[in-house]
């Protein structure tokens, strides 16, 4: 059976025990993200340090791989400075159009997302919370290198 | 009343002949999204290219003559589906924008009269003033509200909305939502979200007693149950072809003839004039001046054919059909733990469109689980957010029947929540 390999244990996990959830009070910069064909949610708040890095926090709502995603974001690149943390978020992207293998020093458990790509429609679930951190970190001053090559629908309602 | 013979129906639809994931056969609860097509309606498009193919209403040669001459016979014959006038038949792309029509008629007379412009007898029911009202309810689709709610912002006129109650009915108990700045009611018939179907002889008679003009989104209700447009006394409704049975492409807007001989017109081009020079430009009278462009005559062959398909099935052995699926789903869902309908929970005034969610399971999981077993519903927001937010949800798992399904696919809906609810723990 296929679904197993997209509900893989380790993403029920972080489903149903998210990491890092909660918005934190001070921050420099918030998006609010959402996904019109499942209704997920995300509003996410960042904070530059002085050393570069950006600390995350978020909360949201949605099914459960926008969950496990936002959880395993968190675990891969809060605390993170901007160039590493985007190149986790290009990386997944490719993973999910099956472009490159998942390395797993970069995505951590987030290896186990790439199932997702065998549906595509639920694609922009795994990406909101990862693409919402962007948006976040270059709204509080971070300069992007790549060019993402996917868009999702940020704070557009579509259906 | 005859009992559907869902076996012999089946075979109509070549789509029935494939196989979906892991081999399952298609389990297509989605029709409230969109219906599948049966051959009929394939045929009857594909003819029209095959041997009839020109632009209608132009040239002087014979396959104009014979496409004209389908593209007008299948406009009666979608009229009459519903009780009207062929002449009161207003072919447009989908129901959406037969909506964005009579808004933007609205929007077109108003900038007219402000502008000081000389306007035909009866035009003055489309022009709004500050302050002017437009009413609508909050289960409606986002067709049937975001045309209103930017008229609304273009004119001034204030956007108001009859609330729902716990069961998801309208609540109409606030005789003020209707008063004498009420322009224009615009409610559904079926909501696609809930499945209710509306008191539409309560509305009408609100609403005459301010003056104010009906229209009734037909797009749940048209293919699903019989409807005739002189009894219900509304002034609009409109709906699309590809929710029964018909092609993509194809919506239609039915108005009452004095009503939309006094709107002015939307599009603006070729076939719908009457006159034209380099100052100015006379417009057709309705239907045309609603169609400007070369319209879609092979859907209109399409559409057609499909109403020839449902008429041979009766509306009314449809609804019933309908009724006893809903019913079934109904009793099935109420059993199991953690699972809520959004909507009425009885089948009474109720289409087939039932809306749940799961304790502790995203709509988005449900539906891929489903999948994952050859079962077709929809998740989401289903384009009517208000309503979603009305009942505190964030989206919800819908499905949706037609005469096509019958108790087995309500039996494997039902095994496939449990499913879902194993897979997942909860």
């Amino acid at each position: 059976m296929k679904l197993e390999n997209m509900y893989q244990e380790i993403i029920l996990d972080h489903y149903k025990h998210p990491h890092g959830k909660g918005l934190a009070e001070a921050f420099d910069a918030e998006v609010h993200h959402v996904n019109p064909t499942c209704g997920d949610e995300i509003t996410l708040r960042v904070s530059r340090g002085t050393d570069g890095k950006f600390s995350v926090s978020y909360d949201s709502m949605g099914c459960s791989i926008s969950q496990a995603s936002a959880s395993i974001m968190f675990d891969q690149i809060n605390n993170h400075d901007f160039k590493s943390g985007e190149a986790a978020v290009d990386h997944l992207v490719a993973m999910l159009q099956r472009s490159v293998e998942a390395d797993e020093d970069v995505l951590g458990d987030g290896i186990a997302l790439a199932g997702v790509a065998q549906y595509p429609a639920r694609v922009k679930c795994a990406l909101l919370a990862w693409m919402a951190w962007k948006d976040a970190a270059i709204q509080a001053g971070a300069e992007s290198q790549l060019e993402t090559r996917i868009s999702i629908d940020s704070n557009k309602e579509q259906n | 009343m005859a009992t559907l013979d869902v076996a012999a129906i089946k075979a109509d639809f070549p789509i029935f002949k494939r196989t979906v994931r892991n081999d399952h056969r298609l389990v297509y609860l989605d029709s409230g999204a969109t219906s599948q097509k049966p051959f009929q309606v394939l045929d009857a498009e594909r003819n029209f290219y095959e041997n009839h193919n020109a632009a209608v209403h132009r040239g002087a040669h014979l396959l104009a003559e014979e496409a004209t001459d389908a593209f007008e016979h299948a406009r009666a014959n979608i009229a009459r589906f519903i009780g009207a006038q062929a002449d009161d038949l207003v072919f447009t792309k989908n129901a959406t924008e037969a909506i964005n029509l009579i808004s933007y008629s609205f929007l077109n007379a108003t900038l007219k009269s402000l502008r000081g412009a000389d306007l035909p007898k009866g035009v003055e029911r489309f022009v709004l003033a500050e302050g002017d009202e437009i009413l609508v309810s909050e289960m409606e689709h986002h067709a049937n509200l975001v045309p209103w709610q930017e008229l609304c912002e273009k004119t001034g006129a204030v956007l108001r909305w009859i609330g729902l109650t716990e069961d998801g009915r309208l609540e109409l108990s606030d005789p003020s939502l209707f008063n004498s700045r009420t322009k224009m009611v615009a409610v559904t018939h079926q909501s696609n979200l809930l499945g209710t179907v509306n008191d539409v002889p309560a509305i009408v008679k609100l609403a005459e007693s301010v003056g104010a003009l009906v229209f009734l989104d037909a797009c749940q209700s048209v293919p699903h149950m019989p409807v005739d447009v002189v009894a219900l006394g509304v002034d609009f409704i409109a709906w699309s072809g590809h929710k029964m049975l018909g092609p993509l492409g194809i919506g239609c807007l039915w108005g009452k003839s004095e009503v939309l001989s006094a709107m002015p017109p939307f599009i603006s081009g070729g076939s719908m004039i009457e006159s034209v020079s380099m100052e100015r430009t006379t417009f057709a009278a309705p239907p045309k001046r609603f169609e400007a462009g070369v319209p879609m005559a092979a859907q209109a062959v399409g559409m057609s054919a499909a109403v020839d398909y449902l008429n041979a099935l009766g509306m009314a052995s449809v609804a019933q059909h309908e009724h006893m699926l809903t019913e079934a789903a109904l009793a099935g869902l109420a059993d199991i733990p953690g699972l809520r309908i959004i909507g009425p929970e009885n089948s009474i005034d109720r289409g087939s469109a039932v809306s749940f969610v799961l304790e502790g399971l995203h709509p988005h999981d449900v539906g891929q689980v489903l999948d994952e077993s050859g079962i077709a519903v929809r998740v989401g927001q289903h384009c009517a957010k208000p309503a979603c937010i009305r009942f505190g949800v964030q989206a919800t798992t819908r499905a949706t029947f037609y005469i096509y399904n019958d108790l087995e696919d309500v039996d494997a809906l039902v095994a496939g929540i449990y499913s879902a609810k194993k897979f997942f723990g909860v």
